[in-house]
């Protein structure tokens, strides 16, 4: 981007290439800690220079012509009734056609390969978590395990991550952005979202989906940790004094902002399915 | 009595309201006094408000829209000015329940009452006159769709008053608009304001592609039409198709607001994806309704100034007409997100890139249109250059956009927000900007100050970077949008910036409002009495300006595409007629306010459920049109000797001024 906008407003190149500079490691998605997330970091890269072939040429012949043909130079050539050239009409419809035909078939495989559905082939134990919005926080269930947590999400580096999401409440997306995708929270739905982080570290989550007044406070970390850490962490949350149940569920429903992160010792059975299938029965939002 | 509306809707007890409406007070006791000062009431009545004459409609949009830029503006600094302060433990000085009702109504009124109405007011202004038309093909419908759109932006702004606005973001998604998350008014100003406005919207596209269809002069075959007039077909036919979507999903939502349905509810099988999926099966469309007018505008400044043809014509209209159908197949691309699978994703991905083919072309065509010309750097020529390099970059994240891989990142995110007001503030917005500086002189017969428009432009350009280019970063940077507040400091020195892009704009703003008053205060200087200040192509240059109310005493043939060009080429412009003939004209009523202020009473009463109100106001709408159908006396004559009285007053006007220069 710096470069196309050196043309028009140069002026603001400096101040804006120090504000870059200085803060790289903040692009996060340009920093990605992933698989998917580098699959997407390089696509975008692409997608950019593959545009950027026909941008820059565009932005020199504009500034080019407009300083050339300007109506004092009376040297240049003038010519008021030229209107047409099949020749330049041909290749300025094939230029972007061939662009585009290029990018529609990275696209293609691409959005197969990077489908948010798609199980990861890649070496490790997945693991499965069950991520739930409500207002305003985070639920996330280990079925495995057999604990949860609110507004916090840890697993195993170096291993998949499959993600079952749902939502209590209005639509929100579930999104880290340094791991890669991110996918919609639907009532009634079930989406999937499948990521992995490569090594441990700590990064941050949040709804991409407004969702109410809450939502700023929506966000929660998520910590990728070695697999003896990511045991301990579930044995402390295992020892947590609360259980997830019908009547602790119902409390944790109810609307609430910027809440601290808690542990759940133990989750009632289908507690997931029942969240996902009582907006799917008639009525009362009561499950059978 | 009063359905839910009670003292307690007014905003007493939030200072930064009551100052919006004291100052909306003001204003308007300011306006009915100096009105009544005057005595210009009756003036207003008989001139304006009751006016058929699609030169003056369009005028009145244009006043609309330019207030309403203000109204969306001071919400857009509102936003601006929050986020730069909010980070941390501090959260600003708008708690979310005010924050998000701002950036939904920034939304809604940027894009339906500033745009739609800046777009719609230079198409009533220009269209007629360039395909040699003494008015449109319906004005009376006309002038119900302005009424009708105006009492949809009042209700907007009474929100401002009494209760509040939606607090969904100005897509409205459901569940969230549904009445268990949003119980207040709310929405319910969201669904009315833009149910009438879009009744009036989609009567004005009826009209201009009947117009457009049914009253060229004659010659004017489709591949003779001025560019501009091929991009407001193309639009309205957009309107046609698009409109009817969105009044049919606001209609499903109000059922379920209304009646306890559930279409999209979460209970008893709603299901909202249905509704974001036919709200943007309506708003893709939607900014193509606006930026194709903006690219017809660009495409007569660019011939124009340059002294030239413009490159390619056939290529530019195929582009237009395959932007117009691809515009209808792509409205996927907003939810890739939603789980649909590759196959969708990549098919809706695949169309949106396509998009880039023609519009690629069109870059093209303009940039041919300088090569060989004799470019004249005026203020309409500055803002399209500024549109060709800012819109190009705004192409270009778009297409990254439709990129599903690509948009799984960016989706919602700030990146996603520079992305939309790179294309609609640099093509809409500048397009517009460009319209009114190049179509001034002929609306009103004096040029504005090229010195302050030049300025504007300059302060609007460094501004919109200032403002938009930090969102790109920090869309990288994970930022999502619609946040009041957050935690991560190494955004906010962007956000900073962006702030003080905002104020940069707000310059350039008062520069245009200064461009106003002091081109009103000279206009006796800048006054143009040829017709063609600029020496122009089209047929609109061949009149005087301000046109007569009857356009064209005689209506033109036409034998190549620049009209007026060639007329002036071959010598046959301003030739006078061995003799004129009886014009027919549509007489002015006030029917067309009269079913605005029908429809903002029924609007206001649905709002608050006063049900006695609202079927006065249906009344109202039901019995003006009964009654106006059975107006018979609608159409006046004015005498030849009397066209032939104002036509010689016109060329000696032109005479005299030929002569002097």
């Amino acid at each position: 981007m710096t470069r196309s906008k050196g043309f028009s407003v140069f002026k603001l190149l400096p101040p804006l290439a120090v504000l870059l500079l200085s803060s790289c490691s903040n692009l996060v998605l340009l920093n990605p800690k992933g698989q998917v997330g580098q699959d997407e970091k390089s696509l975008i890269l692409t997608a950019t220079f593959l545009m950027l072939i026909v941008v820059i040429p565009v932005f020199i012949l504009t500034l080019v012509f407009a300083f050339k043909y300007r109506a004092s130079n009376r040297k240049a050539k003038y010519s008021p009734n030229w209107g047409d050239s099949a020749k330049i009409e041909t290749v300025m419809w094939l230029i972007p056609v061939m662009i585009i035909a290029v990018l529609a078939t990275v696209t293609w495989i691409t959005t197969h390969k990077l489908d948010p559905y798609r199980p990861l082939e890649v070496q490790g134990k997945p693991i499965t978590i069950q991520a739930v919005s409500m207002d305003w926080k985070w639920l996330f269930i280990y079925p495995e395990q057999g604990m949860a947590s609110v507004n916090e999400v840890a697993f195993p580096a170096g291993g998949p991550v499959n993600f079952q999401i749902t939502s209590d409440t209005v639509m929100n997306s579930f999104f880290i952005p340094q791991l890669g995708s991110q996918i919609y929270s639907m009532t009634g739905m079930e989406t999937k979202l499948h990521i992995i982080a490569d090594e441990p570290g700590t990064y941050d989550g949040m709804s991409a989906n407004y969702s109410g007044a809450g939502f700023s406070d929506m966000d929660f970390k998520a910590l990728a940790m070695t697999r003896d850490n990511f045991e301990s962490w579930v044995r402390n949350a295992k020892s947590a004094s609360q259980e997830l149940n019908q009547s602790s569920y119902a409390e944790l429903a109810k609307p609430s902002r910027d809440n601290p992160v808690t542990y759940y010792s133990s989750v009632e059975s289908h507690m997931f399915d029942s969240i996902v299938r009582k907006y799917m029965h008639a009525g009362s939002g009561k499950q059978e | 009595m009063f359905g839910k509306l009670t003292l307690q809707s007014l905003p007493l007890d939030i200072p930064i309201q009551m100052g919006a409406v004291l100052f909306m007070v003001l204003v308007t006791a300011g306006i009915i006094g100096y009105l009544t000062v005057k005595r210009k009431w009756k003036w207003l009545w008989s001139e304006w408000l009751t006016t058929v004459d699609h030169k003056k409609i369009g005028v009145m949009y244009l006043v609309v829209a330019f207030v309403m830029l203000f109204r969306g503006f001071v919400d857009a600094m509102m936003m601006r000015s929050q986020q730069a302060i909010a980070e941390g433990a501090a959260q600003g000085y708008l708690p979310p329940d005010h924050y998000d009702q701002v950036f939904s109504a920034h939304g809604v009124i940027m894009i339906l009452f500033m745009a739609m109405p800046f777009i719609i007011g230079l198409i009533n202004i220009v269209v007629p006159q360039q395909i040699g038309a003494r008015d449109v093909a319906f004005p009376f419908l006309n002038s119900v769709s302005f009424w009708l759109f105006v009492a949809g932006m009042v209700l907007v702004n009474l929100s401002l008053v009494f209760g509040e606005f939606a607090r969904t973001g100005w897509t409205a998604y459901p569940p969230l608009s549904e009445l268990q998350y949003s119980p207040g008014v709310g929405v319910d100003y969201y669904i009315w304001a833009l149910q009438i406005s879009g009744a009036g919207t989609l009567l004005t596209g009826i009209n201009f592609v009947a117009t457009i269809i049914k009253m060229r002069a004659p010659g004017m075959t489709l591949m003779k039409m001025p560019v501009f007039t091929w991009t407001a077909l193309c639009t309205n036919i957009l309107i046609i198709g698009a409109f009817p979507i969105l009044t049919v999903a606001l209609a499903l939502l109000a059922l379920d607001r209304y009646l306890g349905m559930h279409f999209f509810t979460n209970a008893l099988g709603g299901n909202a994806m249905m509704y974001v999926n036919l709200f943007w099966a309506w708003g893709h469309p939607e900014v193509y309704i606006l930026v194709l007018p903006a690219f017809g505008v660009f495409s007569e400044v660019i011939a124009t100034f340059t002294g030239k043809k413009l490159f390619g014509y056939t290529s530019m209209i195929y582009a237009t007409v395959a932007i117009t159908v691809l515009s209808f197949i792509v409205w996927l691309h907003h939810f890739f997100t939603m789980g649909s699978g590759a196959n969708v994703n990549a098919f809706f991905g695949i169309t949106t890139m396509i998009i880039a083919v023609p519009t690629g072309v069109k870059i093209f065509n303009w940039v041919f249109t300088i090569y060989r010309g004799r470019l004249r750097f005026t203020t309409p020529v500055l803002w399209t250059l500024g549109f060709i390099i800012t819109f190009t970059i705004g192409g270009m994240s778009g297409v990254l956009l439709a990129v599903p891989g690509a948009d799984f990142v960016l989706h919602n995110s700030l990146f996603l927000i520079a992305h939309f007001h790179n294309t609609i503030i640099g093509g809409a917005v500048f397009g517009v900007f460009a319209g009114v500086n190049y179509w001034f002189p002929k609306a009103f017969g004096f040029k504005l100050n090229e010195k302050l428009g030049k300025r504007a432009f300059w302060f609007w350009l460094v501004g919109f970077y200032l403002a938009f280019m930090p969102l790109y970063v920090l869309g990288f940077m994970g930022m999502t949008r619609r946040l009041n507040h957050y935690n991560n400091p190494a955004w906010q020195p962007y956000l900073i910036v962006a702030a003080v892009g905002a104020v940069v704009i707000l310059i350039g703003i008062l520069h245009q409002v200064a461009q106003l008053v002091v081109s009103i205060r000279d206009r006796e200087k800048n006054r143009d009495l040829t017709g063609d200040p600029w020496d122009g192509r089209t047929l609109e240059w061949s009149l005087a300006s301000p046109p007569p109310f009857y356009n064209f005493a005689v209506i033109p043939e036409v034998h190549e595409r620049d009209a007026y060009w060639a007329m002036k080429q071959d010598g046959s412009a301003h030739q006078r007629p061995a003799k004129y003939e009886d014009i027919h004209m549509p007489r002015n009523t006030g029917a067309g306010v009269i079913l605005g202020v029908a429809a903002l009473i029924l609007g206001f009463a649905m709002v608050w459920h006063i049900w006695w109100m609202a079927a006065l106001g249906f009344l109202g709408l039901v019995v003006t049109v009964i009654a106006r159908s059975f107006e018979e006396d609608t159409e006046y004559t004015i005498p030849a000797e009397e066209v032939e009285r104002i036509e010689n007053e016109l060329a000696a006007q032109r005479q005299l001024q030929t002569s002097e220069a």
